[in-house]
């Protein structure tokens, strides 16, 4: 499958926003809804809500895009997502609120990376856990 | 102190690293930096033999989206000016001579000279006009 790449970057940026409010308002309980976001968006780029919501309302408005971009680097992103913001939760849920602003705080330097300059951090890793993983096939 | 300070405080210390961050990655993306160094054996390996014209050594991968623009960027020039070609290898599948060049990202654009010397690196997609500044610093080009 493959994404008009305009639609991860407004995923990114409606999840910087998203993720702004849970460190203001400390709520567990939003932590966790940006966490099925993550989840559902890691399990398939078709059922990513921020993505079905671009698809839906923005995308006919504007002309197509001129390429398009692979959608696996963009689930392996919306997956470090989820871990971090999983991480966020149960830290506030659970009243560690340390824990659940230093992971959400991290989730949102990455999402702003890709919202205001298009750099796609969770996608470099994936390039990158490629690389490591065949040379550790190769090695091993 | 408040928590719902602390996270608006911590939010906009996280907006501004991510801003820092973008803007130093922004200045590096794609810009051609002077380089110095050969291997000839790995350049060997890749089809990059000394002796022949200027080289845009494309390290790519899969899935990577930015690699389609310096492929569009490299091919241009080298249909464009006599004496430079565009070589594209897979990264995944040369590990070894990525390592050895010092490929840490994709794309990495390599510009070797007519003598086998590495003579210039773009780590993301470049410009065309610094393709072709690149090309032309790479020597011996009918400008």
């Amino acid at each position: 499958m493959t994404l008009d790449p305009r639609g991860p970057r407004f995923a990114a940026v409606v999840t910087s926003v998203v993720l702004i409010a849970v460190l203001v308002t400390g709520s567990g309980w939003l932590a966790l809804a940006q966490t099925l976001v993550f989840a559902m968006g890691a399990a398939s780029a078709r059922y990513a809500p921020y993505g079905v919501a671009y698809r839906r309302f923005i995308a006919p408005r504007l002309e197509p895009p001129a390429e398009r971009e692979a959608a696996e680097p963009v689930r392996f992103a919306q997956g470090v997502g989820f871990v971090f913001l999983a991480v966020a939760t149960v830290g506030y849920l659970a009243g560690a609120t340390v824990v659940g602003i230093v992971a959400t705080a991290l989730a949102l330097v990455a999402a702003f990376l890709n919202a205001a300059f298009g750099f796609c951090l969770g996608c470099e890793l994936y390039l990158l856990g490629r690389r490591i993983a065949q040379t550790s096939r190769r090695t091993s | 102190m408040h928590p719902s300070l602390t996270g608006l405080l911590v939010a906009g210390a996280a907006v501004g690293a991510a801003t820092v961050l973008g803007l130093l990655w922004r200045a590096r993306d794609g810009r051609v930096r002077p380089a110095s160094g050969t291997a000839p054996h790995v350049l060997a390996g890749l089809g990059v033999e000394p002796g022949g014209p200027v080289t845009l050594l494309q390290f790519s991968s899969l899935y990577c989206a930015p690699c389609r623009v310096a492929r569009a960027v490299c091919a241009d020039v080298a249909a464009s000016v006599r004496g430079v070609r565009h070589v594209e290898v897979d990264a995944d599948r040369h590990l070894d001579a990525a390592r050895e060049l010092h490929v840490r990202r994709t794309p990495t654009v390599l510009v070797v000279d007519a003598a086998g010397n590495v003579v210039g690196r773009a780590v993301g997609a470049p410009s065309r006009d610094a393709v072709l500044a690149a090309v032309t610093d790479a020597g011996r080009l009918p400008r």
